[in-house]
Formats: C-alpha cells, sequence, structure tokens
C-alpha cells in the first residue's frame, strides 16, 4: 500500500454507523493497517471500504465526489473538527501524511437539526438549495444581457465578490457552529451579489428572503463567534456576516411591506 | 432497423447557417409552452443551463441529478477558463478565428457548421454570465481580463482565478434555482437515470432510482434531454468526479442511439503524476499554468540531481525546442503525447520516472511570488496538498491523465440524436471538438448548448412532432422499471468474491495500456478480448452487499462498471476500425517520421457512430456507420504548431 515516499502507518478509527434517519446509531471501532501517508483520507476510508465489503459486511457510507475540494460533498467531522485538523482544506484534500502512527482518529458526520442524518456520514443538506432558491440569484433570463463590458467594476469588489462566491455549499460551517448557524454560507452568497452592480436591484429583498428562509430551515442564530470562518475550506471572511447584518438593518427598515 | 445520420445542417454561407436556421424553425407558441413536459438529465453547465433557459421560456421542466445537490455536478471542478471570441485585448481575435482554431485544434474531426455556431454563440455566453453574477478576473480599469490557453496565438480566455467552472456552474445553477422557486423546474436530487423509455419510436421518458430510498421511479416527458457529461472514468483512473459514469448514455445507446467517435478521448498533460495502487482519482493542474509555467526533462537519461541543481545546459525544454510558435501552449494531444515520449526515451523524473517538470521559477523571477500567485494560488495550493511539496520552491512533476471524452451520443445540429425526441448536450454529445479539445472549450459549448442552442432546437422539435398524450400508465414504462429491477436483482444474486471497484481498477488497467495515449492494431485487438473476458468474469463473480431498497454506493458502482465493461470494448473496437492517427487517438502505426499524428483523409474523414445491434450471451455486436465531415470554410491540411 506503500506511495512514493515509501511511509505507512496505523491507525485506530472510530467511526459513526447508522443505517438510516430513524435508526439508533453508534461508534464503531475499526483499525486501518499499512496506509500510505501518500493517500487522502477519502483512499484510507476506501481501503476500510473493500475490507467491509469482502466481508459482506455494509461498508461505510460517506459523501464525496470531485475528491479534489470544490464540490463540497465531503461531510464529516474528524477528531472534533469538520473537514479534520488542517485549516482551508475540505476531507478530501486532507492527506494521510497529516496523522500520526498509531492515532485514534474519530469519525462523526456534520451535525445539525437542518441537516437530517441519511446514513453514516451522510446527511442532507437540501435546506442550502432552498435557501438559494429564495433569492440566491440576480433575475436575468437567458439572452437579456447586455455586453458583459458595458459595466466596469472595480477590481477590488470583483475580487471581493469572488472570495465570497468560493463558497462550496459544504456545511462544514453549519457542523462547526455551536449554534448550527448558516449566517457564513448565507452571507456569502448575499455578499457576493451584493458587491457586484449587477446584484443591486434585488439587494433588499435578497436578504430578506434568504434569511427568512434560513430561519425557516432549523438554522439556529449567529453570535459571531467565528468557528464557521475556521472551519471553511474556502476560508470565507467572517466579514460577510457583518456585511449581511448591515444589508439585514438596511432592507428591514426600508421594507415597505414590514414597514407600518 | 437500421439508423441513418442526417445531420440537418442548414443550407447556405456558414456565416448565415444559424440565424437562417433560427428563422426557419417552428416555434411554439408562448401559451402554448407550458403544455410540455421536458426531462432534463444532469445539472451540469449544460444540463443546469438548458432547465433555466427551458423554463425561462414557459416549459414544463423537471430535472434531475446524481448528487444530493445540482451544484456538485463535476462541470464545478473545470479550472482554467472558457473562450470567446470577444476580442478584448485587440489581438487579432475574431468568430472566424476561434472557429478556424477549433476546428483544426480537433484535427479535422468536427461539423464545421456546429464549430462554426459555437463561436458565434461564444460572445452571448460570456454577456449572460456576467450579467447573472459571474465573478471574473478584472482588470484595475473594471473590465474584464483574458489569458492565454494551448492551441492559440491570441488571448481568448475568460477566467476566475483557477475555479472558472465552479464560478459559471453556481451561475447556471442560480438560474435554475430561481426557476426551482417559481415552480417551472421540478428537481429530482440523487436520482439516477438507469433506462429510457421509448414509445413509438420517440423518447417520452425515463426509469431511474431514488439513490436514498432504492425506490424505482418512472417520469414521462415530450422529450429527454441528456447531459450526462463524459465516460472518461471508463479507464478508473482520470481527473473526472468519482461519479462521473457513461450509465445514462449508455442506457440511449442500446435504445438506439447511436454512439459516435468513442476512441476519442483526451489525455491532459498536466496532471498530478499517480503515487500508489490506492489512489482513486488523478487531479489536474490547470492548462492554463503553461502561461508561465515551462515544461521540461534532464537532457541525460539517469540524471538524478535534484532539480533545482540541474544547470540550465542540462535541461531540455522540449516544446520549445520542437515547437517554437506555440512552445509550451501547443494543444493537449501534442503536449501529452510528448511527454510519453520523454518518458519512453528514460528521461521522465520523480520517483516513478512517470513525469516531466513544469517550471515557475522563470516566471516568479519576472513577475515576483506575487502576482504568480494571485494567478494560480489555489492551484499551487492544491498541489501541495496532494503531493507534500512547494511549487513555488520546486517545480511540479505532472504527468499526462485521462481528462475529456470528445466521443459521446451522436446528435444532428439540432443536438438531436438517432432517437426522435432524445436531445443529447454538453460533454455527453461527440459533436463540436472533433478528436481533440482546446483548453476552455468544454465549458464553452456547454452553456452553448443549454442556454444558446437547445431552447430553439427542442421548440422546432415539439412543434413539428405529433406527441400523442402518455403518462407513466403506460406499459413501456411498467416493462422498463421490470428491466431495471431484474438487473438490480442479478447483481445481489451472483454471491461472488470481487468488488465492484476491483473489476474497475482492472478494466482500467487495460484501456490505459491498449486504449491510451498510443495505440496499435494488436494492442486494440487484444483488448477487446481481454475486456470482454473481465466482463464475463463480473457477471459470475461479483460481490454484492447492502441493502436495495435504501442507499448503496456499492449498488450504484456495480451498475456503472458493468456499463463501462461494455463501452470499454467499443472503445477499443473504435480505436481499432480508424486506421489512422488524428488528435488524441494516436495510431503507431499511422505517424511521421517526426512522431505526429497522419491523418487519412482518404478513408477516415468521418464520424464514426456505432449502433448496437444486440448481445448474444458475453459477445456485443455493432454496426458502424459514417457521417462524412467536408471541410469548406477551413482546409484540410496537416496541423503544425512548429
Amino acid at each position: 500500500m506503500a506511495g512514493t515516499t515509501g511511509k505507512t502507518l496505523n491507525l485506530k478509527l472510530r467511526i459513526w454507523r447508522q443505517s438510516g434517519p430513524d435508526k439508533e446509531g453508534s461508534f464503531v471501532d475499526y483499525e486501518a493497517k499499512n496506509i500510505s501517508t501518500d493517500a487522502s483520507f477519502l483512499e484510507m476510508l476506501d481501503v476500510i471500504n473493500v475490507e467491509l465489503v469482502k466481508k459482506g459486511e455494509d461498508p461505510i457510507e460517506f459523501d464525496h465526489d470531485c475528491r479534489e475540494g470544490i464540490c463540497g460533498s465531503c461531510s464529516m467531522v474528524i477528531n472534533g473538527s469538520p473537514h479534520g485538523p488542517d485549516r482551508g482544506t475540505a476531507t478530501c484534500q486532507l492527506h494521510m501524511r497529516r496523522f500520526q502512527d498509531g492515532q485514534t482518529v474519530v469519525v462523526e458526520p456534520f451535525r445539525a437539526k437542518a441537516f437530517p442524518l441519511v446514513k453514516d456520514l451522510a446527511v442532507d443538506r437540501s435546506s442550502f438549495d432552498r435557501i438559494i432558491q429564495s433569492g440566491g440569484y440576480i433575475s436575468v433570463n437567458t439572452g437579456n444581457a447586455p455586453d458583459a463590458n458595458s459595466l466596469p467594476v472595480p477590481k477590488e469588489n470583483a475580487d471581493m465578490a469572488f472570495a465570497a462566491a468560493t463558497c462550496i455549499g459544504c456545511g462544514a460551517c453549519v457542523a462547526a457552529c455551536k449554534n448550527a448557524s448558516a449566517s457564513l454560507f448565507v452571507s456569502a452568497k448575499l455578499a457576493h451579489l451584493a458587491l457586484l452592480p449587477q446584484g443591486q436591484a434585488e439587494r433588499d429583498q435578497r436578504t430578506l428572503k434568504m434569511v427568512a428562509q434560513m430561519d425557516e430551515e432549523g438554522f439556529g442564530a449567529c453570535t459571531n463567534t467565528g468557528a464557521c470562518s475556521a472551519a471553511c475550506p474556502k476560508e470565507i471572511s467572517l466579514e460577510n456576516i457583518a456585511r449581511m447584518n448591515r444589508d439585514y438593518a438596511k432592507a428591514t427598515l426600508k421594507d415597505r411591506k414590514t414597514s407600518v | 432497423m437500421s439508423i441513418k445520420l442526417e445531420s440537418n445542417t442548414p443550407e447556405g454561407p456558414i456565416e448565415q447557417k444559424w440565424d437562417s436556421h433560427r428563422f426557419s424553425m417552428k416555434l411554439v407558441n408562448p401559451a402554448n409552452k407550458r403544455k410540455y413536459q421536458v426531462i432534463v438529465v444532469g445539472t451540469g453547465l449544460a444540463g443546469a443551463s438548458a432547465s433555466a433557459s427551458l423554463a425561462e421560456l414557459g416549459y414544463n421542466v423537471k430535472t434531475f441529478c446524481i448528487h444530493d445537490t445540482p451544484r456538485r455536478a463535476h462541470s464545478i471542478a473545470a479550472q482554467g477558463g472558457i473562450n470567446a471570441a470577444k476580442n478584448y485585448p485587440n489581438d487579432g481575435d475574431s468568430i472566424f478565428r476561434l472557429f478556424y482554431d477549433t476546428v483544426k485544434g480537433g484535427d479535422f474531426r468536427a461539423r464545421e457548421a456546429n464549430v462554426y455556431r459555437l463561436a458565434q454563440i461564444s460572445n452571448l455566453i460570456i454577456d449572460q454570465c456576467v450579467a447573472q453574477g459571474v465573478p471574473f478576473a478584472r482588470e484595475y480599469g473594471g473590465l474584464l481580463d483574458n489569458r492565454s490557453f494551448g492551441g492559440a496565438q491570441v488571448s481568448r480566455t475568460f477566467y476566475a482565478r483557477g475555479q472558472t467552472g465552479q464560478q459559471l456552474l453556481l451561475g447556471a445553477y442560480s438560474a435554475m434555482m430561481r426557476q426551482v422557486g417559481l415552480g417551472k423546474v421540478k428537481l429530482f436530487p440523487r436520482r439516477e437515470m438507469l433506462d429510457l423509455v421509448v414509445v413509438n419510436g420517440q423518447a417520452r421518458g425515463i426509469t431511474v432510482r431514488n439513490l436514498t430510498t432504492g425506490e424505482i421511479e418512472s417520469h414521462a416527458a415530450d422529450a429527454v434531454l441528456l447531459a450526462t457529461g463524459g465516460y472518461g472514468n471508463v479507464y478508473f483512473l482520470s481527473t473526472n468526479a468519482m461519479k462521473s459514469n457513461v450509465t445514462a448514455a449508455w442506457r440511449c445507446h442500446k435504445k438506439g442511439a447511436a454512439f459516435a467517435n468513442p476512441c476519442f478521448t483526451q489525455i491532459h498533460p498536466t496532471c498530478i503524476p499517480r503515487s500508489g495502487d490506492y489512489q482513486s482519482k488523478l487531479t489536474l493542474m490547470s492548462e492554463s499554468l503553461r502561461n508561465d509555467g515551462r515544461v521540461w526533462v534532464p537532457k541525460n537519461k539517469g540524471d538524478s540531481r535534484p532539480p533545482q541543481q540541474i544547470p540550465e545546459e542540462d535541461r531540455d525544454y522540449y516544446l520549445e525546442r520542437i515547437y517554437p510558435s506555440f512552445g509550451n501552449l501547443v494543444p493537449r494531444d501534442v503536449a501529452s503525447r510528448q511527454a510519453k515520449f520523454r518518458v519512453d526515451e528514460g528521461r521522465g523524473v520523480g520517483p516513478t520516472g512517470e513525469a516531466v517538470y513544469l517550471d515557475f521559477a522563470d516566471s516568479i523571477r519576472r513577475l515576483g511570488q506575487k502576482a504568480i500567485e494571485a494567478k494560480y494560488g489555489n492551484l499551487f495550493q492544491m498541489y501541495e496538498k496532494i503531493t507534500g511539496e512547494n511549487p513555488y520552491e520546486v517545480p511540479m512533476r505532472i504527468f499526462p491523465a485521462v481528462h475529456y471524452t470528445m466521443g459521446g451520443l451522436w446528435v444532428d445540429y439540432n443536438l438531436q440524436s438517432t432517437i426522435p425526441g432524445l436531445h443529447v448536450l454538453g460533454e455527453a454529445n461527440f459533436s463540436d471538438h472533433g478528436a481533440n479539445r482546446l483548453g476552455a472549450s468544454a465549458l464553452m459549448q456547454g452553456l452553448a448548448d443549454g442556454y444558446f442552442v437547445i431552447p430553439y432546437t427542442l421548440g422546432n422539435y415539439l412543434a413539428s412532432q405529433d406527441l400523442p398524450k402518455i403518462d407513466t400508465d403506460h406499459s413501456a414504462f411498467q416493462e422498463s422499471q421490470n428491466q431495471v429491477r431484474a438487473r438490480l436483482d442479478q447483481f445481489f444474486s451472483i454471491n461472488g468474491s470481487k468488488t465492484a471497484d476491483e473489476f474497475h481498477r482492472e478494466l482500467g488497467q487495460l484501456m490505459w495500456e491498449y486504449v491510451g495515449m498510443s495505440r496499435t492494431a494488436e494492442g486494440l485487438t487484444q483488448a477487446q478480448e481481454k475486456i470482454a473476458k473481465v466482463r464475463e468474469e463480473f457477471w459470475q463473480n461479483l460481490k454484492m452487499t447492502g441493502q436495495k431498497d435504501y442507499r448503496n454506493d456499492e449498488l450504484e458502482k456495480a451498475g456503472r462498471v458493468a456499463d463501462f465493461l461494455e463501452l470499454g470494448e467499443l472503445m477499443a473496437k473504435d480505436g481499432f476500425d480508424r486506421k489512422e492517427s488524428c488528435g488524441g487517438h494516436f495510431r503507431e502505426d499511422y505517424q511521421t517520421p517526426e512522431n505526429e499524428a497522419l491523418r487519412d483523409d482518404q478513408n477516415f474523414c468521418h464520424v464514426g457512430a456505432y449502433e448496437y445491434l444486440g448481445q448474444e450471451n458475453n459477445k456485443i455486436t455493432w454496426q458502424r456507420h459514417h457521417e462524412e465531415l467536408s471541410f469548406e470554410y477551413v482546409k484540410l491540411s496537416t496541423r503544425s504548431y512548429k
């Protein structure tokens, strides 16, 4: 199993197993042996799963797809941290050279009321889609667009909008938050669109709708602790939450439907 | 029953074909659009943009994806950029030049009229994306920035750092989610299409498995749009995502859709080399890196000094040496082949000897580390995470890997397959890239098909067809469900000892060895036999665990591997049948004295499309059909980047 560096390690794994949302779950211990330090964390789980399947047991189910840190599928908490110990790193980009031989590694799913468990380490994050569908867009039908260079955008704003737009929708922010708040996710989308001239027409309504949907989905309130940003694989800034709160206050004051 | 490959390319000068076609096509009046139901399978760039655009027009759309959310489709991982003929840099670009470069880049194996339309539409895509809020890179004056990609001598690539695919997909996703909110798109996440339902010769629905509950569902419609991506995972190791697969397209193929140019696969030159047996996938390093990185190997075999200690005079910057005009920015097929030649000569680098250097030292000296970081920061970080080496200090080690498939279901100019009502978009079709795709053209094609082609051509289909009302009570849906269920049962009844992944790895090794970067008649013959053997064993020795009626990743994998085991054989067969070299299809028996691809325009200036005839025991029979290609605007010539 050795990779190009030829180094391997052994780990004790404690993995959350739960066969369905209504079933009882528990930690189950596994031994990972001779794992190459060049392998990724998910490739280590692949090795365990092959052994389980060979024994006729149910493999550990986890969401994964691109394995390059961009699709946002990974949803596991490793030794208490969403996506594991490295900053700015999704689980799929975490490599085994980061662990010590003989270490115990505890793996559990993202836990939040708004992310119901599906199986083992897989959770249902469709609440994020419903937040986006409530207003996370610019209403422009195909074919309506003016020339792309007709509206200059200051580079600084474009760069900040891009930084906010790099959110991969994994939900680590929610998993890291003691209140399971989705404020970092929601504010990142709001900031991306609020920083661009194209996003101004719907700015107030977008803020009100997305915040209302976030509350409706059962996410908790934000207390500005910052655990979300620390856990974010794309290192989305807490500044976005400040911008969201400011925009929300402004939009509420201006909103004809709520003001008397 | 024999299929006919009618391209339905409109008459007239190439500049006017699409305009005149748009005028001559029938329209569905706005009040009637809401009477039609359309199914879209896949939510990458092509599927999401088609779903949004069709819903905006008033059609009722049902959209299906295999992920938990449509935003995870693998378009998200495209790094480098998207081409358009805007000519913003004033460096001589034009629609005709983008058209010309794409036809030449594809080694004259694409349909001219399709490529011209793609170049025309390219500019509209950039406008649309900017209006949606896609945060493309900008200059200090606030206008859009461009960079260069392989196969072009102009800068026409728009980008969002190394995450262009992500930003474009989130644009299309948000446009689609707006329609979900408005009730015009009904979204079905975690559904895998396992069959196409054909009634009276028309595609009228699909059978899917709910990947969470295990339920088998039927969905009926007036037309089915397939936007399910490429089949590069047939090689097991590729830059594709783990779930990317051929199943939806393959099920359509077996229902009568011709499969075109299956052997045209793109091996991308700049990927992180493989490191061990546990490896589950390969990671791409964007082609954009070749703007500032220089590719080299040591001049001398067995030079094991660390790269920084190898002096200039002992380095061979072989792309700059062989191709002085294009240098490091030669097209992908050329760069990959040259890397393979260096490794075959024994001049490869790194612990496995299967790599070449991509070196940024000169650019860092010239522009400063900050400038390089601003352009490629996330790619450098990704490289460091995977390899544990810092590419600002040590040259990257790169090697070619399977990345994209130019082949796919055959479609006419209207994107319709050989089954009426089944339209195929994006990488899933074969249409625009010929035998080699240029960098930054995949995003362009996916969005062109979804935003600006299908909204017109689908209307024409619906308005000109007799489409009797059909719902899922029709016996064809029940039959399809029965077949799907029987196949799932079969996986469980084998009770063998090898996992789906083990078969997949075996297939992948055969594909890489015999149907990879360099192919021979003998190897391709052997591959067909060996793949058939693996397939035979698969159906006798597959190990399956878990439940049928709940989430089960092993069951999903088995279904996909079963289809790859058929496709692999067809790819080898097509590689054998196409007795020439062109683009990514390199036959050692057809090459110039300088080891360049030797085309045979006399006999192979055509699209090879296969009709599935049937299967007896383990023997599958296909019939090869031709669509002749003619080149009126770009003269057939030997491709040269020297």
